[in-house]
């Protein structure tokens, strides 16, 4: 017991100095317990954000604009590759992080629980809800745990691309017919509160904050990263000549930051406990695709362990004829 | 945390970005066999011209030194400041060396 303790002094201390943790170093069970569901509802997150963009495909309005929003989701999967990689160095197997998911008992972003219904939502996820993603993975390069700030860097330099590609899209309808400025702002209606809500819990509801900022797995609290979000928006709202959707917003001279309007967390909890708009249909959605793609990877495997015994085979023949 | 015998083996994923440069680990992923491995590579690590060669190999064939052989591996080499060429004062009229 007393060993343990100084195990955990020293890796405090570890991680005081700014040192990143490997896969092999010695950790708190609670730390590693804590990396394997953020970083696996990251990886869901991902998985289940291709949902919502897939969605728009087969109805972009343009061959450009479908090439694009083909290459952003097939990022998003490529993104939840690169996490479950990082969540799996922890010791649990992609099995089991998928079943968590499928069965409903990890968590995935709320934000994928509302619909996308029109095309201009396709413009608001890129902008605001990549946006906000953004914010907080940036932050999350300096992560303490070294492969899951490795998965960052590289996501964060694709993701830029991303919101550059939403914002585009709110540009165009913004200064089309006053019919496309309208679904412009329909969208941003219906995104900004839900964006907002994506940073978690205000800090003094947010039970995991104070270890997570301990352990340097964060380096900003919750709502210090919604400000900075609320900040760096609210003047691309202007350039577009859109209104945020929130009476109370306005800028506060002394603070030198956008004060604004109380968020529903009622809906919040709704959505994160599973009655958002869409939650069933997500999940179903990931379970079909699971189920469609099992006869896939049989082949695969069957096809990997027939060739491996063929060439088993004529190795013998080769050792024998010699 | 168990694996059934059906998962696809990990692959470890090493990218050479350009020529005259080595081969870096990128990360890793799940694949049947060594050609599956070397095409999802492609897709899942060179989306953006991250790469002119790849390299995957069985994660289950890397030996790694263990967190606990730091000391002993690595402090020996602490101490030896007379491998590092600013150990050595050289006048500067001797010119650059």
């Amino acid at each position: 017991m007393g060993e343990e303790i100084s195990l955990e002094h020293r890796f405090q201390a570890y991680v005081d100095a700014d040192n990143k943790v490997e896969p092999k170093d010695w950790m708190p069970e609670k730390y590693r317990k804590t990396m394997i569901r953020q970083i696996s509802q990251h990886a869901h997150s991902e998985v289940v954000g291709m949902l919502p963009e897939a969605n728009w495909i087969t109805r972009a309005p343009s061959l450009r604009s479908k090439l694009i929003l083909l290459a952003k989701v097939q990022d998003e999967g490529g993104h939840g590759l690169y996490l479950y990689s990082a969540a799996e160095t922890l010791g649990i197997s992609r099995e089991e992080l998928l079943d968590d998911l499928l069965a409903g008992r990890a968590k995935y972003s709320s934000i994928f629980n509302y619909p996308t219904l029109s095309w201009a939502d396709m413009g608001a996820v890129g902008w605001l809800v990549d946006g906000a993603a953004i914010a907080n993975q940036v932050m999350l390069c300096r992560t303490s745990y070294g492969p899951y700030a490795r998965a960052m860097v590289r996501i964060c330099k694709e993701e830029s691309f991303h919101q550059r590609q939403g914002y585009e899209i709110m540009m165009h309808l913004a200064a089309g017919t006053p019919d496309q400025k309208a679904m412009a702002q329909d969208a941003l209606n219906r995104w900004w509160w839900p964006s907002l809500m994506m940073f978690g819990p205000p800090d003094d509801q947010s039970p995991n904050t104070a270890q997570s900022m301990a352990w340097r797995i964060k380096r900003k609290t919750n709502d210090e990263l919604r400000q900075e979000f609320v900040d760096k928006t609210v003047p691309q709202v202007e350039f577009l000549g859109l209104q945020v959707p929130d009476s109370d917003l306005k800028w506060n001279e002394a603070r030198g930051h956008y004060d604004f309007g109380p968020i529903d967390w009622e809906e919040f909890f709704q959505v994160v406990g599973g009655n958002g708009p869409c939650n069933k249909e997500r999940l179903a959605a990931r379970q079909k695709a699971h189920d469609d793609g099992m006869w896939v990877r049989e082949a695969a495997l069957a096809h990997a362990k027939k060739r491996a015994a063929a060439s088993a085979a004529s190795n013998d023949l080769k050792t024998s004829a010699a | 945390m168990s694996q059934s015998p059906d998962a696809w083996p990990l692959w470890e994923v090493f990218v050479r970005s350009k020529n005259g440069l080595a081969h870096k680990h990128s990360g890793s992923l799940h694949a049947p066999d060594a050609e599956t491995a070397l095409k999802s590579a492609r897709d899942v690590y060179t989306r953006r011209s991250e790469g002119v060669s790849i390299w995957v190999i069985p994660s289950s064939a890397v030996v790694a030194s263990s967190p606990d052989e730091r000391e002993p591996l690595f402090a020996p080499s602490d101490d030896k400041p007379y491998r590092h060429p600013t150990f050595y004062d050289i006048p500067d009229e001797v010119g650059h060396m």
